[in-house]
Formats: C-alpha cells, structure tokens, sequence
C-alpha cells in the first residue's frame, strides 16, 4: 500500500464524514482531488484491504441479545457442527481455537429467549452437551481502528 | 425506541456507501427522505451510541495484523478494575471484556491481541501478563476462521 493510501485509511477508519461531501472533506484534509479519493477508495476495496463504510451499531441499543459461546466438538464432527451453527443469520463470526473448547462463536439475536433456543437447539442435535454461554459483564473497550504504519 | 424510520435507516446504513461525490443524497432518495434528515439521524445515532463507530471497516488481517490471539486471563474479583485499566492502555489490546466464569472455565477476562506476527503477538501478551501481574491466563489462537459476517440487523 503506498503513502497516500495509509494516510487516507488511518483518516477515516474511526470517523467517516457525515456531510454532503465526504469524500471532498477528504480530499481537502490529503491535499488531493475529490475524484482521486473515490478512485483510492475503489482500489482499497478491489485489493480487499476496506470491508465497507457504514455504521457499525451497538445491538443491545438496538434491543438484541448477543453472547459469545465455546463448545468442544471432536474433530470429526468440527464440519457438521460448524454447518448448523453457520446456519443462524445471527452467528457473525465462528473460528476453531486451539483449546478443548475449540470452536468459538458469537451469536446475536432479538432476544435472549431466541439464543437459548438456539443453544438448546445444538445441544439435540449435535448431541455436544459442552457448551457454554458467554456474554459481557462488562465492557472495558472495543476499538477496532488500526494505525496502519510505514 | 426506534421508529420505522430509524430502522430503514439502520437496514441501509448497515450496508456500504455508493462511491460517488453526494453518496448520502443517494441513500435519502432511496429511502424517500431528504439528505438532511438522513445526516441528521445518523449524527443522533452516532451521539446516543446506537451507532458505535460510523467509519471504514477493514480486513484487518489484509493490512498487516496478521496475528491475533483471544487471550482469556483469570483475575480476583477486587483485581478487576485495576488489571482492565492497564490491558486496555495498549494500543495491541484491541478489546476487553469481564465474562462469567463456569465450572469448566475460569477465566473471567477477555482481550483481543493484535500484533504483525505471532512473535511479537506472544512478546506482547508477555509483557502485559508481566505488567499486570497475572499468570493465569492462556493464548487462544485462531487456526480456522468459519465464519466472519457484519450482523444483519432488523431483517424480515
């Protein structure tokens, strides 16, 4: 990634412009054209380096329940499981561990109610009663922006 | 609570941008508002914490954090505070959360490491244990990822 590029990620990772010009407020903070902040844009998210620009939403103030949970799944069965735990749309990321409790998964839904269903829901019928639920007590940071160096 | 409105809102904004010099007055017109009021909500969101972040989302493993490692760390309940407060004052400690602790699982905090190779990701984790003065802690890597999705949020 060259210069300009790492200067506009670390500029607008944390914060996005909320006017009617964004990408012309850019522009002007990098000293480069409107047009040439688009086109570095487009690039970041053709190569993969940008997911997307929006917002990213705190789902308890939206009303939703989330958790993260661990189960231990015997290495045969790691696809299967993985197939009905993938299969709820509220299960937003699931990564294998290297601990016996070696799949990882977070789940977000309406409410709590939905999740235990969910939960019980593994337990029948992958017949893996080790599972447990995990969900905040307290939350001391989440920052997810990167300083992206030389 | 959230009117129709604001759930519209949230749908869409859940998505990405257009690309294109007013992308908001975009997204108003589908929406069947005007521009302002579209700002206007999501600077109110941004405010009242429903939206946590409104900024660019990257693959963080595509710019160079290559290595990370949940590590779960079992700290005395009069400890918490204190122990948080230094794990979160580094810039590698990208999250930190308490959880409950069951039968089977003591650990009762929780960070994200980040870091450009698992050395330096180990070193760090190293020097945090040290600071903070906790050995009972483990490094959980990732060594599959099978899922990783942005949540979908008021959807049918």
């Amino acid at each position: 990634m060259d210069r300009k590029s790492k200067d506009l990620l670390n500029l607008i990772q944390a914060n996005f412009p909320l006017e009617s010009r964004p990408f012309l407020k850019i522009a002007k903070e990098l000293d480069i054209t409107e047009n040439q902040v688009i086109d570095i844009i487009k690039e970041l998210k053709d190569k993969r380096y940008i997911r997307r620009i929006g917002g990213i939403f705190d789902s308890r103030k939206l009303g939703y329940y989330s958790t993260l949970c661990a189960i231990k799944v015997p290495a045969s069965k790691i696809t299967e499981v993985a197939k009905l735990i993938n299969s709820n749309n509220g299960v937003t990321h699931n990564y294998i561990r290297n601990h016996p409790y070696n799949m990882w998964f977070t789940v977000i839904a309406p409410s709590i109610k939905d999740v235990k269903v969910f939960i019980n829901e593994i337990k029948i019928k992958t017949h893996i009663e080790d599972i447990i639920e995990l969900p905040v007590v307290k939350l001391f940071k989440i920052n997810v922006v990167f300083n992206i160096k030389e | 609570m959230l009117s129709c409105l604001d759930k519209k809102i949230i749908r869409r904004i859940q998505e990405d941008i257009p690309l294109t010099p007013e992308p908001y007055k975009e997204i108003a017109m589908e929406l069947g508002i005007s521009e302002n009021e579209l700002l206007d909500k999501l600077k109110e969101f941004s405010k009242n914490g429903i939206i946590r972040r409104y900024g660019t989302i990257l693959n963080h493993r595509n710019v160079g954090f290559k290595a990370n490692a949940m590590v779960v760390w079992s700290v005395p309940e009069d400890r918490i505070e204190d122990v948080s407060k230094i794990m979160i004052s580094y810039d590698q400690v990208s999250h930190c959360y308490q959880r409950p602790t069951t039968q089977g699982w003591p650990y009762n905090i929780f960070t994200m490491v980040h870091a450009r190779s698992m050395e330096e990701c180990e070193n760090r984790v190293e020097k945090i244990a040290f600071a903070v003065g906790i050995n009972n802690y483990e490094m959980l890597n990732t060594t599959d990822e099978l899922k990783k999705v942005s949540m979908k949020y008021f959807i049918e």
